[in-house]
């Protein structure tokens, strides 16, 4: 009994030891990237690593703001998030009702072009994209990125996933009472499926957030340019102010991390259910 | 299905009509959807294949050139680099993110506190953006005073590889920062799976003596082939397609040192200008991809088991 007991004792210490160093590993990164961003450039590289700095250099998150159009990118990348975010939910969720409750001709042929595109590396088609778009003379728009990425067959599919879940009889409940299909799908069926809505939600934004590579080729102004070029951007020009560098990192992230926080449960839930049951 | 089929033949004119305007509500509902769809992806997609068998730079004529572009592959070295970098790529993150998040999931299934805030903790290199990670990491990897460095001198190596601008080592980095980053993601998959393993059969393992090895390896690695499965062609597929991270990482130097297939795409299309040339790679792309998923699939039913319990 005695061995038993102290092999269980052993047992929880290694795990939870295992834990926080993964936890530690995970996280250095970040908390590197704050510690960095408070120091003078000179100090950042200094060996021992000084966690907490002893004189904050505050100002370093003031001066990011100056050196470029910061807030430009900031505003154009809540600009696009917000539209494409928007349109993604709500073009999906509607096409997404008709694949998962009505009957129509041409369904099965339709939804299966719809999932074999997500097949279909974005690299193999971002080309004829590109041309396309500058036939449209869209190129250096924030109209060609919001074409390209608010249509998707990722989000129809999400929805479509959570749809076909909820029972028949409720909504054919519904349509004896005389609701058509445009009052069930409002009236019923978008608040009974908030979590798949935002699954969608925060799954679209963190994309066109983060974004990189859509952004590097439609946009080339900088007045145009969303938060990723922008960093890239500083880190190219200013290669040698590590702490500015840090503190610019810093602040791109936060918003994503707020969002993430905020709505963890959603995005567990949703790769649960395009993971396993997709 | 019979009697549907014939009430069908016998609709009467204001059956039939009932029949359109349920064709045309539906359609109503998918439309916006399909005409953005439609527009910007399916046509580009189809237009790529054709584009595969152009020769074009954009602005002047375009030329039909048959197989050339395949052809020319042949004696493109950066191609073939390319090529052999992506493997080396897929072949060191596939396995090894597998196993790292295999491991995360179940070390975050047993009964601790916290599981939350751990699990959200893995999870976060995961959303975090890329070109913020990918600058850190290499700072944090810098050769001559980045922490990693001084910290491995410190414990005695006395030549520290030099990551990301050494030839032999950018390749490693890369999938290292990759790993770090995704493994959050696929380990949610893992949870959720491990989860769904009845109880039952662990008990009646521990009835039979079972250790917790014997308990790992035939109940719990048997019981996940699914989601391993799964896993391991999402894996493969976002591994053949890495852009972003070597990117912002290396920009596929040093050299050609991380030069992959889909950077040689991008720099042929919107550096060079050889649109046709650039689409014959990503075809080459396409074309892997398909192949490995696809055997990926013939192999399923020798080693998924997908238990009726």
């Amino acid at each position: 009994m005695r061995t038993f007991l102290t092999r269980g004792t052993l047992r929880t210490v290694l795990t939870y030891t295992l834990l926080l160093a993964l936890a530690f590993i995970m996280l250095l990164p970040f908390i590197w990237m704050l510690s960095a961003s408070l120091k003078l450039d000179k100090d950042v590289f200094r060996f021992p690593i000084e966690w907490i700095p002893k004189d904050p250099q505050w100002s370093n998150y003031k001066t990011i703001w100056t050196r470029i159009p910061f807030l430009t990118f900031f505003a154009n990348t809540f600009k696009l998030t917000v539209i494409i975010t928007f349109l993604q939910v709500a073009t999906s969720s509607f096409a997404a009702y008709a694949f998962a409750k009505l009957d129509f001709k041409g369904k099965n042929f339709l939804f299966l072009a719809y999932l074999g595109s997500i097949a279909v590396p974005w690299q193999v088609y971002m080309i004829p994209q590109f041309i396309l778009m500058r036939e449209l003379g869209l190129v250096d728009t924030h109209l060609s990125l919001i074409l390209l990425q608010a249509f998707t067959a990722f989000g129809v599919f999400l929805m479509r996933q959570f749809f076909i879940s909820v029972p028949d009889e409720i909504l054919d409940a519904a349509r004896i009472d005389g609701l058509s299909e445009y009052g069930i799908f409002l009236r019923i069926m978008l608040p009974m499926s908030k979590p798949a809505l935002a699954t969608l939600t925060i799954f679209s934004a963190v994309f066109v957030w983060n974004d990189f590579m859509g952004p590097l080729i439609y946009l080339h102004s900088d007045s145009l340019k969303t938060i990723q070029l922008g960093l890239r951007m500083f880190i190219q020009q200013y290669s040698a102010d590590y702490s500015l560098i840090m503190a610019a990192s810093l602040v791109s992230v936060i918003p994503v991390a707020i969002l993430f926080l905020a709505f963890q449960r959603f995005f567990v839930e949703g790769i649960g259910t395009t993971g396993i049951k997709g | 299905m019979a009697t549907m089929h014939l009430s069908l033949k016998a609709t009467s004119p204001s059956k039939r009509r009932r029949e359109l305007s349920k064709n045309l509500v539906a359609y109503s509902f998918i439309l916006p959807n399909l005409l953005g769809f439609a527009i910007f992806t399916l046509v580009p997609m189809v237009f790529s294949l054709a584009l595969a068998l152009m020769s074009w730079d954009g602005a002047n004529q375009v030329s039909w050139v048959g197989l050339e572009n395949f052809k020319n592959l042949l004696d493109d070295s950066t191609f073939k680099i390319a090529l052999k970098n992506t493997f080396w790529y897929v072949g060191g993150t596939v396995p090894l993110t597998m196993i790292c998040s295999l491991g995360l999931a179940v070390l975050l299934n047993q009964p601790i506190r916290g599981r939350n805030i751990f699990r959200t903790i893995y999870f976060f290199p995961y959303v975090a953006s890329l070109v913020a990670v990918a600058v850190v990491w290499n700072m944090l990897f810098f050769p001559s005073a980045g922490p990693v460095n001084e910290f491995l001198r410190a414990i005695g190596v006395e030549n520290p590889p030099r990551w990301s601008a050494s030839v032999d080592w950018a390749m490693p980095t890369v999938i290292l920062a990759s790993i770090w980053r995704n493994m959050g993601y696929y380990m949610i998959i893992y949870l959720a799976a491990l989860q769904g393993i009845p109880r039952i059969l662990y008990e009646a393992a521990e009835i039979d003596g079972a250790s917790a090895w014997q308990k790992f390896r035939y109940v719990t690695v048997p019981m996940l082939t699914p989601a391993t499965f799964f896993i391991s062609i999402m894996l493969t597929i976002t591994s053949f397609k890495v852009f972003d991270l070597i990117m912002v990482m290396t920009n596929g130097g040093p050299g050609r040192a991380t030069n992959v297939l889909v950077i040689h795409t991008y720099n042929t299309a919107f550096r060079q200008f050889k649109f046709g040339y650039s689409s014959a790679i990503a075809m080459v792309l396409f074309v892997l991809v398909m192949v490995i998923t696809i055997v990926q699939f013939y192999m399923e039913r020798r080693w998924v088991e997908y238990s009726q319990v």
